[in-house]
């Protein structure tokens, strides 16, 4: 039977109006210190009400998002292509740390769909098959290939194209328009992103095309030979996409590219705000708000680091609300 | 033979009666549970908002009262609240039957369709609350069939109560 989002929608009606707007961002990068931003969240709702670190209010808002949604949404499964990536990274962590014989504990992602400890002790003893079935292979490949070639960039690609993979799968798998999208959206940030880095440290079209996942909206042999030729190919090819609005973010850097990700995102999401079913409006929320504590973690590092406001404003995200 | 068609009649017009109560009550028991689901969930957040949210629900209610006053008129009309049945030919209890169907159908699809416009009215009051009124007259707009249906129904069995068939 198809899950009812009625009650989680209502409650994030209510929730939609406590994120921050532009206005609100705009009053944090005014403020003059870690200390006044920290006192302007907590007027906002932020945190628990107890003086904390900016990470450890940070990590507490990602909980409290993940709290809320577990609570309002009975079967949290269909949320799962938002939550396997971080699998995916926590499996990278481990890799490196057991064979580097690190602790990962403080690495690891907490909201992930499988348990990290246990990954840690089945890949520890090299017991693959106590692995979740989407892990079992990526797993041993990645490990083979670390302790024999001690290529951490290898494993990472080895990882990273198994992520896209299953998400794009998830994707397919779905029947939900959002979904759909998501996932699509997810696979073709990530290639054009590998595709600039690879054209940039000027990669053979073998290694490119390993690490290029399949997606719909992209043609990735076409993606592979014009990173393989440069970064003027990767945009002239991404012209003649639906993605060519993301040209003008690459030729100017790569954290231009991932705000143009972001906002794209947003953007695509932002019709949920009007949908009162279905799952479309849970999935804007949750991007919603972890760009929302991103926002935050920027301005707060930028406040540390004593960076300028300008700086820091042309990557602040678009805001849902 | 004659006696078991003059008695189907009577069923008819009690099927008429039956129809037209539960399908109209089932249209809003779905309606206001649904509704009640999106109220519940805005007022876990918000509980001063109770007032609001309770007229957004209570709208698809309406449906099933319409339901069980055409009820009360046909069984009122073959003499079963009263006492004193009459002999309603066959052809009479399928008229009866036919009169209840606009306010059972109209009635259970206008509910269950009003209860969505009533979970769009409760998102909107929640991010807006001052737009109450315009919020409330999208689903009220519904209503409409459900009453134009219920004057049917009426205007049929009162009318039908008049036939001599």
């Amino acid at each position: 039977m198809q899950q009812d989002f009625t009650y989680a929608v209502a409650r994030i009606r209510f929730r939609e109006t406590k994120l921050l707007s532009d206005t609100d961002l705009n009053a944090l990068l005014m403020s003059s210190d870690v200390d006044a931003v920290m006192r302007l969240l907590r007027d906002k709702g932020w945190g628990d009400n107890t003086d904390c670190h900016p990470e450890e209010l940070l990590a507490l808002e990602e909980n409290k998002l993940w709290e809320f949604i577990n609570e309002t949404v009975d079967d949290i499964s269909v949320l799962n292509f938002l939550l396997i990536p971080n699998d995916y990274h926590n499996l990278k962590v481990i890799l490196k740390c057991i064979t580097r014989d690190r602790e990962p504990d403080s690495m690891l992602i907490e909201d992930s769909v499988e348990d990290a400890q246990a990954i840690y002790k089945a890949i520890k003893s090299r017991e693959y098959g106590d692995l979740p079935e989407y892990l079992q292979e990526v797993a041993q490949d990645a490990m083979t290939t670390l302790l024999q070639t001690s290529d951490g960039q290898l494993c990472d690609i080895i990882v990273d194209k198994a992520c896209m993979e299953h998400v794009y799968r998830l994707g397919k798998e779905s029947k939900n328009d959002i979904i759909r999208l998501y996932c699509e959206l997810f696979v073709v940030a990530a290639d054009i992103k590998i595709a600039i880095r690879c054209a940039n440290t000027k990669k053979k079209l073998d290694f490119i095309r390993r690490a290029l996942a399949e997606c719909d909206t992209l043609d990735v042999e076409r993606l592979a030979q014009a990173a393989c030729e440069g970064k003027d190919e990767v945009i002239a090819y991404l012209g003649t996409t639906e993605y060519r609005s993301a040209v003008d973010a690459i030729e100017t850097s790569m954290s231009a590219f991932e705000k143009w990700c972001d906002d794209y995102m947003t953007n695509a999401m932002k019709p949920q705000k009007w949908e009162p079913f279905g799952i479309g409006p849970v999935v804007a929320y949750i991007i919603a708000r972890q760009n929302e504590i991103k926002a935050v973690r920027m301005i707060l590092s930028a406040k540390l680091n004593d960076l300028s406001e300008n700086t820091i404003k042309e990557r602040l995200r678009d805001m849902y609300v | 033979m004659a006696e078991i068609l003059n008695n189907s009649g009577l069923f008819f017009a009690l099927l008429g009666a039956a129809v037209a109560t539960f399908m109209a009550g089932i249209g809003s028991a779905i309606g206001v549970g649904k509704a009640g689901v999106a109220a519940a969930g805005v007022l876990s957040e918000q509980p001063d908002l109770f007032g609001k949210v309770l007229i957004f629900q209570l709208l698809p209610a309406t449906q099933g009262i319409y339901g069980l006053l055409v009820g009360f008129l046909i069984l009122s009309n073959v003499g079963l609240l009263g006492g004193g049945v009459e002999n309603i030919s066959l052809l009479k209890g399928s008229l009866y039957f036919a009169a209840s169907l606009p306010i059972a159908f109209a009635g259970y699809f206008s509910a269950v369709h009003q209860s969505k416009c009533s979970v769009a009215g409760i998102g909107t009051v929640v991010k807006k609350p001052d737009q109450m009124g315009k919020a409330l007259i999208l689903p009220a707009m519904v209503e409409t069939y459900a009453i134009l249906a219920l004057l049917i129904s009426i205007l049929a069995v009162n009318g039908i109560s008049g036939v001599q068939v």
